[in-house]
Order: C-alpha cells, then structure tokens, then sequence
C-alpha cells in the first residue's frame, strides 16, 4: 500500500526536518505518530502528498513515487489521500455541503465544480457520510457557524467523500476538548475499520494515541526511534522520544485495555461512494 | 525584602517605561531641532501681501457673479453629466475585469515568485501616478474627450481593485488552500472552490467603492480634457460663465453625494 523510502526534508532555512525515514502500511489500521513539537510529524504527514516536497526519498503508494511524479500525476494521486487537519481547514464560506463535495473537487470537471453540479452519487454519498458523521440536516449550514467538533466531522467526512486509500491525519484532536478528542478519535477508528482505510495519524497526546492505535511510530529530531504497538510503549520509550520526565502517569496500563480499538477489522469494504451507486 | 509594602531601595530596583529613543539627548535633541525647523520655515515664508489683498475683491467679484446658478444649459449639463456617469462605470466593470488575473498574480501565495514580482511592479508602476497625470498621456495620445477619460480611470482603478484581491488573498488561511489542494484539484477549481468564496464579498464592496471614486475621479480628469463634466466645467471657468459653473458644481457635489449614499448602501448589505 504505501511505502516510505528514507525520506528527507531540509527546508530552505537549513532546517533538518526529516532524515531517512522509512516505514511500511500495508493494513487497514490507525498508525499514530507521536513525538515532541518540532519532530517533523506534520512534515512528514505532508511529504506524502506532498503538500511539502521532500528533499529525497520515495513515497510509494502501490507502485506510483509520489515524491517524484509529474504535477498532473500528483493531481491524480492525491485523490487517493484524503487529509484531515488540526484546525479543520474547513473553506469559511461555504456550506457543509459544499464542504463535503470538495472532497470530489479531482474527479469533477470545471464547470460542474463552478456551478456545484455534482454527480448525484456524489451527492447521495456525502448525505450518506453526513449521516454517518452525526451531521444529518447540516448540509445547508454554512462552515464557520459550527462548533470545533462538528467541524472536525465535516473535515473527516470530506476526506472521505475522495473515497481515499490512505488517510493522512494531522493532529485532529489538538484544538478540541478531552472529550470532543475522544469522541472524534472513536469515529475515526471506527470509519477506518468500516471502509478498510489506513489512516495515519499525528497526535501529540500519548495516552490518545494509545487508546486508540494499532501501532505507533516514535519520531524524535527528524528520525523514527521507535516503532511497535502501544502495549511496547514504556517509560523508557518515551523518555527515548521525549526526554527525561516522569511518565508514570502518562502510560495507560495495558490491563485496562477496552475494545474501542478492538480486532473487528473488516476487509476494504466498497466504502460509501460505490454503495450510493449499488442503492 | 520580606516587607510587604512597596518600597524602592537600593535592593529593590525602581521601574521605568522604556522609550522609543532611549538616549534623552537624542530624544530632547530632536524636539530641539524641530522647534528651530518650525521657526527658520515661519521667518523664510515669503508671503504677497498686496497680492494677496488684491485677490479678495476679485473674490468677491467671482462669487457674487454665481449667484444666481444658471441652469438655463441644463442640455450641455446633462450631457456632461451622462458622459462622466458612463465614464465611471465603463472604468469600474473594465477595472473590475482587469483586477482579477492582475490580483491573483500579485498574491505571493499563490504564484512562482517572477510572477508575483512582476503583478507587483506593475500594480505600483501604475499607482505611482495620480490620475491627472495619466489623463494628460491619454489625452496627449488620443486626443480629447471621454477615451482618454475613460482609459484613465480604467489604469487607477485596476490597481486600485488588484491590489485588494493580492492582499486579500495574500491574508486567507494557508490551511483551506492545503486542505482542497490536498483533495487534488487543479488551480482552476482552487480558485472557484477556494479563493473565490474567500475574496468576492470585499472585492465586490472594494469594486462598488471604486465605482463611487471613479464618478469623484471622473469629474476632475475632465478639466484636463478628457471628457465628461470636468470638460464642460473648465470651459465654463475659462469663458466666465460663473453662474453656470456653479449649476455645475452643485450637480457634481449632488451626484457624489448619491455616489457615496448608495455605494455605502450596498457594502453594508455585502456585509
């Protein structure tokens, strides 16, 4: 599925951002990737569709270097990316549905974009999503006038309308409250396991990231430290990434382990816009 | 030091602001230096006293040669009113045109740097110089009347309008350009689905606001030639016609007041 290939990134400040990173996704499951501000995580989140361009390295999704195609390619490829931002990113002014439908932005041509014509699949898709997100009746609300959880749904639901292969997660916790947190971290595990999409997720918050990952990545100054599920994660570890503190409080005792991110891992189902056509 | 009153000691160190010039012999030294420019300038003021003094009977003269307002050619008025009103909004729709490609390269954000910095030379090229100055080209290249006039104000009001667009862009979130970016759509449809919400309620009320200048405009780049009222008012002045400049002047002032009222009305409903 995807695979990153001693990734590097020096900004032209001569910052070190990332220095041979490599790792693979080949399974439908919430990697989180945790480490401290500065670490390079959302340099590398956007290094694989390259909203930053790496300096080198590959990023192999399936066959296809995403690192090193044409514009046109890159175009192409990063509808099979569906990205969620720390501060929703949501476009202000337009509606929820229409936020929504930008999600199909790569597949639509110009003027059905312009004049919001959208395939009636799409549309019946992004009902369905809405839906699905907790959002039903909303379609015609506009963006700004929602609270930060029911953006970060919205958010979440436009990544999906690109019906994507991989979900690139930058921080989606990070502006909320503990509980909106958890809640939103619930609904995202639970669309990764109903529609069989990996997602990669920052997050800052070790206890979050254990709750509700399967495997974890450990970035510190640029470089992956650690790798493995939350069960590995010790005080150790996390002094490995972090530094020194005192991390007893902060690790979750593996006994207490709930089923949120349970083994009901399904295979990548038809997800919601192939459903709309088949009903 | 445990005390709880507030004392100043030498253990315990006073506070004092800290200033923009913190030498006081530069700070006293300017204030010095401005006094004796303010009083050098007083003394080397060469004022015409007689010539100012002969100036108040013709005045006088002037004035009272105006009243009554001759509105007996209200024709000649009407058609020089037309032609300014025609002129602004000829400008403003072109200007408005104009402004979108030109804004967009001059927003940094969104285009390779060359592009930018080109859009840029060209937006402050053209607003280097006031409108009266450009219609004297105008008027040097195509001759009198409203062309000129009209090309005039086309020029200020582009880059008047595109450098509002640029900035306004230049001002947006990255995050919602990454966000549909990231979705994979192309340029085109990053500025209808992005862009666009984004800027056109300040551009509309930035373009309705140059229509208001541009009627102003309209009427001062006339009394160099180039069409509209501002034409029919110098004539008027150079032939002594007072009472009918006044008639002039009072459709002028009505007519930017309709200016200002409606233009403020319809950027309060944008808003």
């Amino acid at each position: 599925m995807l695979q990153v290939i001693d990734l590097e990134k020096v900004y032209s400040t001569g910052t070190k951002a990332l220095s041979s990173v490599s790792f693979a996704v080949d399974e439908p499951q919430v990697i989180a990737i945790i480490g401290p501000s500065g670490a390079g995580k959302s340099t590398l989140i956007r290094c694989i569709n390259r909203l930053v361009a790496p300096t080198s390295g590959k990023v192999m999704l399936d066959s296809i270097d995403v690192a090193s195609v044409s514009r046109r390619e890159l175009r192409k490829v990063r509808r099979r990316m569906g990205m969620i931002f720390q501060e929703y990113n949501l476009v202000d002014r337009l509606t929820v549905m229409e936020n929504l439908l930008s999600g199909r932005l790569g597949y639509v041509s110009f003027w059905r974009a312009y004049r919001r014509k959208f395939p009636p699949r799409d549309v019946a898709a992004a009902f369905k999503l809405l839906e699905r997100v907790g959002l039903e009746g909303y379609q015609n609300t506009r963006a700004d006038a929602l609270s930060g959880g029911q953006r970060q749904r919205v958010g979440i639901a436009r990544a999906l309308m690109q019906a994507p292969d991989l979900l690139l997660v930058d921080e989606p916790t990070a502006s909320l409250d503990p509980k909106t947190s958890r809640q939103i971290m619930r609904l995202l595990v639970e669309l990764v396991n109903e529609q069989g999409t990996p997602a990669l997720v920052n997050i800052h918050d070790v206890a979050l990231a254990q709750s509700f990952s399967d495997k974890i990545i450990g970035l510190k100054e640029g470089a992956i430290v650690f790798q493995g599920t939350s069960k590995e994660i010790t005080e150790d570890v996390l002094t490995e990434i972090y530094g020194e503190e005192d991390w007893s409080l902060t690790i979750r005792k593996v006994d207490e382990e709930d089923e949120d991110t349970g083994s009901k891992k399904g295979k990548k189902d038809n997800g919601y816009i192939q459903e709309a056509v088949a009903g | 030091m445990t005390s709880s009153e507030i004392t100043t000691t030498a253990d315990t160190p006073g506070w004092n602001r800290i200033r923009m010039i913190e030498n006081p012999n530069v700070r006293y030294g300017l204030v010095v230096i401005a006094l004796i420019y303010i009083l050098w300038s007083a003394g080397t003021l060469e004022m015409n006293w007689t010539r100012l003094l002969n100036g108040i009977p013709r005045a006088v003269n002037m004035f009272s040669r105006m009243f009554p307002p001759d509105f007996g050619r209200w024709n000649l008025l009407v058609k020089g009113m037309l032609e300014s009103i025609q002129m602004a909004l000829a400008a403003s729709l072109f200007g408005m045109l104009l402004a979108i490609p030109l804004g967009i390269c001059g927003a940094s954000n969104l285009v390779p740097k060359p592009v930018y910095l080109a859009a840029r030379a060209l937006i402050v090229l053209s607003r280097t110089f006031h409108e009266i100055i450009i219609a004297i080209f105008f008027v040097k290249i195509f001759g009198f009347g409203p062309l000129a006039g009209v090309l005039t104000l086309i020029v200020a009001s582009t880059s008047f309008i595109s450098k509002m667009i640029a900035e306004d862009i230049e001002n947006m979130t990255p995050g919602q350009l990454e966000a549909i970016r990231a979705t994979g759509a192309s340029f085109p449809k990053l500025l209808i689905y992005c862009i666009t919400p984004n800027t056109l309620p300040r551009f509309l009320g930035v373009s309705i606001y140059r229509l208001d200048a541009n009627i102003r405009h309209s009427t001062v780049v006339g009394i160099v030639g180039a069409g509209g009222i501002g034409q029919v008012l110098a004539a008027s002045f150079s032939r002594y016609d007072y009472d009918f400049s006044l008639a002039i002047l009072i459709t002028i002032v009505t007519l930017v007041f309709a200016g200002e009222f409606i233009s403020s009305w319809v950027r309060n409903y944008l808003r």
